[in-house]
């Protein structure tokens, strides 16, 4: 079998849906270049007009928290509830808080 | 479309021996999974987890892309336009599905080229309902109709797999191929209120692929040793004989509404149970087309391997304009 | 058939015998992403075709449909261009056939989306977006064939010398599209040839291949002279609806 000199890189895609909302994570796909990428990624994941926006970077430029240190990183989010408006009492027949 | 169960047959390439896993980290996984959360990949898992996954989404994804080369053999013969525009886009999902598939496995550290050659070298197995041929315009009603069918039965439960990658591709799948069924039974609903030589061959077609369809479930639960351990870890949802059941039981109707005979002098209502009663399957048969012994099966293999070994330059030449620009760019 | 039934009916037989070209990929391609994107390709030129052999029957007004004139005609009633009926061949045949003709209707869709008379206008509209998106595939896989390995480069070249002989075809201009044109309703194709042509130097300049050597050239599929290549594809194109006259599928 004739050995291909390396695999494509593989690409992170990300979608959106439509104006005003965020382009979210789909999946991945394989190419050579940044084109390639985008055009792979439109026959993969916007053959049902899925998307009106693409974005695509190389996988191996995404850097990922540790799920080890997940705890550290997100745990002393857990009791600052004083940032949710429902920590706060709103007395009967006051509106518009 | 979907992958086999064949846990029991087959070592695949890509396995290794097995180690000790650390107690509590293993506690902490079989308890997050338990509590039908979703395990990511960045997240610890015990090895047999990882290389049983790798084994289950890449047999999947070949049984996807293998799965082209019989439907697509009637795509330059389809009897319409909008037949032929049809037959098209589901073949082409099913590149698609491969690809998402390769993709969920890749994050488990498996390379795309690696599952490849794994495939083509033999040692990476795929549906045996894919070594089968398609003779007449009726098969793609009959694969569309009752190996579609079976996917799906499969597919729905396993969009909550326990691991999220897996199961976000099943999802985007499954939303995919809520088309392909119908495209197959339309097919059939045609050819069967079309002429005698028509509903000829949609008979045909459905003696041909009933046996092959049923054991795409895999085989009977005794003979599945691994089931037990898959569904704990939310791989598998449900038994082969579980699935099986629920298929022959949803089909069956389906059939009779085409006034097409299901090929089996067993099959019969049973009231007891709520279902049906159908004759034994040929597990020999099963268990050859398992070992690469189907009837066309080298054709399958061949193909892949042809498209593979004319595509090297492609890849090559893709790959070698890539690093020449990178260069160029460095250079200005 | 009127005149226009048979324009629609020109445009028809490229995108489907493109189309069907095209579908001879599935399952075979280089990389499963372009296993997808050739797919996607041939899924736009049916629907093309659908739409202007359904158009070409409607003007003809006796009864055909999209899917007899597909499907029942022989080979000298096709009257597409020689181009498309070309076998695929290797990956960069098919490409160098792709980059020509998808430069070339992409130009010649947005010219007839222009012609406000013209029945085929709202097609040309969705086709051209179409088309733009094939020109620019194709052409960005020839820089990277010809531009790529020594092979790749070898292969690219090999694939334009076999498609440029039927390159003057696209532009060609008989009494029937002269008329139509002049009464504003078929593109005027000589003038989109510096275009093209400057566009597909261009392109060949970015891949570092030279073009290919002149060849006289060489046409006849308007009138119904075709290759040899397009008697096969229709044997296997229409043998169902063939083998089974009157059958609904």
């Amino acid at each position: 079998m004739p050995a291909s000199t390396g695999d494509f890189a593989l690409w992170e895609v990300f979608v959106r849906v439509k104006n005003g909302l965020n382009h979210r994570h789909v999946g991945s796909v394989h190419a050579a270049d940044a084109r390639m990428a985008i055009e792979a990624a439109r026959d993969a994941y916007t053959r049902r007009m899925e998307g009106i926006s693409l974005w695509v970077l190389p996988s191996a430029a995404i850097v990922a928290s540790d799920p080890a240190e997940a705890d550290a990183l997100f745990a002393p989010a857990q009791d600052k509830v004083y940032r949710h408006p429902t920590f706060y009492s709103v007395p009967d027949g006051v509106s518009h808080l | 479309m979907y992958t086999t169960d064949l846990s029991r047959v087959g070592k695949s390439g890509l396995e290794a021996p097995a180690r000790v896993e650390p107690a509590a980290l293993l506690e902490k996984f079989e308890a997050r999974v338990a509590a039908d959360d979703f395990i990511e990949p960045k997240d610890w898992m015990p090895e047999a987890y990882r290389r049983t996954l790798i084994r289950q989404i890449s047999q999947h994804a070949h049984s996807e892309i293998v799965g082209m080369l019989p439907e697509g053999n009637w795509i330059s013969r389809a009897p319409s336009l909008r037949r032929k525009a049809v037959l098209l886009a589901k073949v082409q999902d099913e590149a698609g599905h491969g690809l998402y598939l390769y993709c969920a496995a890749e994050t488990l550290g498996a390379s795309r080229d690696e599952m490849t050659e794994a495939l083509l070298a033999g040692r990476a197995k795929y549906s045996t309902i894919f070594n089968y041929p398609t003779l007449t315009w009726a098969d793609m009603g009959a694969i569309g109709w009752l190996v579609d069918g079976a996917a799906i039965m499969n597919q729905v439960p396993l969009q909550r797999t326990s691991y999220g990658p897996y199961a976000r591709a099943m999802v985007r799948i499954c939303k995919e191929e809520s088309f392909h069924q119908r495209q197959g039974y339309e097919i059939m609903m045609a050819m069967c209120a079309g002429s005698p030589a028509q509903k000829r061959m949609a008979q045909d077609a459905l003696d041909r692929w009933w046996a092959p369809a049923l054991m795409m479930f895999g085989p009977p639960d005794e003979n599945s040793p691994n089931t037990a351990q898959s569904i704990r870890w939310r791989i598998k949802r449900e038994t082969n004989d579980e699935l099986r059941q629920r298929f022959v039981d949803a089909t069956v109707p389906q059939a009779q509404a085409l006034g097409l005979t299901i090929p089996d002098p067993d099959l019969r209502w049973n009231e007891a149970k709520g279902g049906y009663d159908f004759g034994a399957l040929d597990w020999e048969e099963f268990y050859a087309v398992v070992r690469g012994e189907g009837q066309v099966a080298k054709e399958r293999m061949e193909a892949r391997r042809k498209a593979w070994e004319d595509g090297a330059w492609v890849r090559d030449a893709a790959i070698a304009h890539s690093a020449k620009r990178a260069k160029a760019a460095e250079a200005a | 058939m009127s005149p226009i039934a048979r324009y629609a009916l020109r445009l028809g037989d490229d995108a489907l015998i493109l189309g069907q070209r095209l579908g001879e990929w599935t399952g075979h391609a280089p990389s499963l992403e372009l296993d997808l994107a050739l797919a996607n390709f041939a899924l736009d030129l049916i629907g093309q075709a659908t739409y202007l052999l359904g158009q070409a029957a409607a003007e003809e007004g006796k009864g055909r449909d999209g899917d007899s004139l597909a499907f029942h005609r022989d080979v000298f009633d096709f009257c597409n261009c020689l181009m498309v009926e070309q076998p695929n061949g290797d990956f960069a045949r098919t490409i160098a056939r792709q980059m020509l003709f998808s430069t070339f209707q992409n130009a010649f869709y947005e010219a007839l989306s222009g012609l406000t008379a013209s029945p085929l206008a709202p097609l040309a509209q969705k086709a051209k977006k179409e088309t733009a998106y094939h020109a620019r595939f194709a052409q960005d896989w020839v820089v990277r064939l010809g531009d790529g390995t020594p092979e790749s480069a070898a292969r690219m070249a090999e694939g334009l010398a076999w498609h440029w002989r039927f390159v003057d075809e696209l532009f060609e201009m008989d009494g029937l599209e002269q008329d139509l044109c002049a009464a504003g309703l078929a593109v005027d194709k000589a003038k989109l040839r510096p275009a093209f042509d400057a566009r597909v130097a261009e392109v060949l300049a970015q891949a570092k291949v030279q073009a290919p050597a002149a060849h006289r050239p060489v046409s006849g599929g308007r009138k119904g002279n075709h290759s040899e290549h397009l008697g096969h594809l229709l044997a296997q194109m229409q043998f169902l609806p063939r083998a089974y006259p009157g059958a609904v599928w």
